[in-house]
C-alpha cells in the first residue's frame, strides 16, 4: 500500500515552490474555466480536469483558476487562456476532447486555434 | 447534473459569490438508516428571510447577468425525487447552510461522482477560500481542512500546480481509504 500523502510532503512543495513563485506570477500562464451553474452542468468540471491532466502530462507549468458564470451561459464551458504580452483569448464551448490541441497549438507553438476562438480582449 | 458532486461544486461557487472565506462541506453517507446528507455551510453574506424564501425559485436570481437561477432549485429537485429535501438557512451577514437529504438506495439518486474533481474546481477559484471537507461513511470518516494546508504552505497558493496535484492525490487516497464496493 502506497504511504498516505500527509501535510509534510508541504514543505518540500513550499520550499521549492518559493524558488520560482516570482517568475511564476510575472511571466507565467493562466487558463480560466468558467465555473457557474451553466458551466457545470455543460461540463466544465471535466474540461478542467481535462487541462489539468494535459499540462500535467506535457509538464507545462501554468496556472489554472476557476470563475463564476459571466452571463454567456450557451456557450460554456469557456475557457480563458491569457499569456503575457499576448491579448486574453476566450473559447467557447470546450468540451474535453478539444483540449489537447488547444494545449498543443496555443501554449506550445503558440498559435491561437482560431476556429474555436470567441472572443479576445487585447491587453492595455 | 448526472452527479451529486456537480451539484455539491455548484453550491460551493454559491458560496463563493457570496464572499464566504470559509466553507465546510460535510457528506454524510448512513447505510444502516439509508441516508445520504450533503451540507454546505459559508460564512458568507447571507441572505434575509425574503431572499431565503425565493432562493429554490428558478426565476429568481440575485445576479444581474441573467434571469434565471437553476443551481439551488435543480439540487432541490434531485433530493425531493428521491425521499429526501433540500433546505436553506441562512443569516444576513453570518451565512448559508444548504442542507441536501437523499434516501441513499433509491434507484434516482445520481452518484456522488468525482467529488476529488468538485472539491479541487472550487479550491482553484480566482479568490482564495478555506474549506473544511469531511465525508463520512458510516463509521468511516476522510477529513481535511485547507487552513491546515495553508499553514504549511505560507504564501504559495493552493492553485501552485505542484499543490494541486498534491491536493488532488490527497483527497483521491482519502476517498478510496473510506469507500467500500457496495457504496457506489
Amino acid at each position: 500500500m502506497p504511504k498516505v500523502k500527509s501535510l509534510e510532503d508541504l514543505k518540500r512543495i513550499r520550499e521549492e515552490a518559493q524558488k520560482d513563485l516570482k517568475v511564476r506570477l510575472e511571466t507565467g500562464t493562466t487558463i480560466t474555466v468558467g465555473m457557474g451553474t451553466c458551466g457545470i452542468a455543460a461540463g466544465a468540471r471535466d474540461t478542467m480536469h481535462a487541462i489539468l491532466e494535459e499540462l500535467h502530462k506535457r509538464e507545462i507549468d501554468a496556472h489554472v483558476a476557476t470563475v463564476g458564470c459571466i452571463g454567456m451561459c450557451s456557450k460554456e464551458p469557456l475557457v480563458d487562456i491569457e499569456q503575457a504580452g499576448y491579448p486574453r483569448i476566450t473559447y467557447a464551448n470546450v468540451h474535453p476532447d478539444m483540449v489537447p490541441r488547444i494545449i498543443e497549438e496555443h501554449l506550445i507553438k503558440g498559435n491561437v486555434v482560431q476556429e474555436w476562438v470567441f472572443g479576445r480582449v487585447a491587453r492595455d | 447534473m448526472r452527479e451529486l458532486s456537480l451539484h455539491i461544486l455548484d453550491v460551493l461557487e454559491n458560496s463563493l459569490e457570496a464572499g464566504a472565506s470559509k466553507v465546510t462541506l460535510t457528506i454524510e453517507e448512513d447505510l444502516t438508516a439509508d441516508r445520504l446528507t450533503i451540507a454546505i455551510a459559508d460564512d458568507g453574506r447571507g441572505m434575509d428571510a425574503e431572499i431565503v424564501s425565493r432562493a429554490l425559485d428558478p426565476f429568481f436570481t440575485t445576479r444581474t447577468t441573467r434571469h434565471v437561477g437553476l443551481g439551488l432549485p435543480l439540487f432541490a429537485a434531485a433530493a425531493r425525487r428521491c425521499n429526501g429535501d433540500l433546505t436553506v438557512e441562512s443569516t444576513l451577514g453570518e451565512g448559508t447552510t444548504v442542507r441536501a437529504t437523499f434516501q441513499h438506495s433509491h434507484i434516482d439518486r445520481a452518484p456522488l461522482g468525482d467529488i476529488r474533481n468538485s472539491v479541487l474546481s472550487f479550491l482553484l477559484a480566482t479568490r482564495p477560500v478555506d474549506l473544511h471537507y469531511i465525508h463520512r461513511i458510516n463509521d468511516r470518516q476522510f477529513e481535511f481542512n485547507t487552513e491546515d494546508v495553508r499553514a504549511e504552505l505560507g504564501d504559495i497558493p493552493l492553485s501552485h500546480p505542484a499543490v494541486r496535484e498534491w491536493l488532488s492525490e490527497f483527497v483521491a487516497e482519502g476517498e478510496r481509504g473510506i469507500a467500500t464496493d457496495s457504496d457506489r
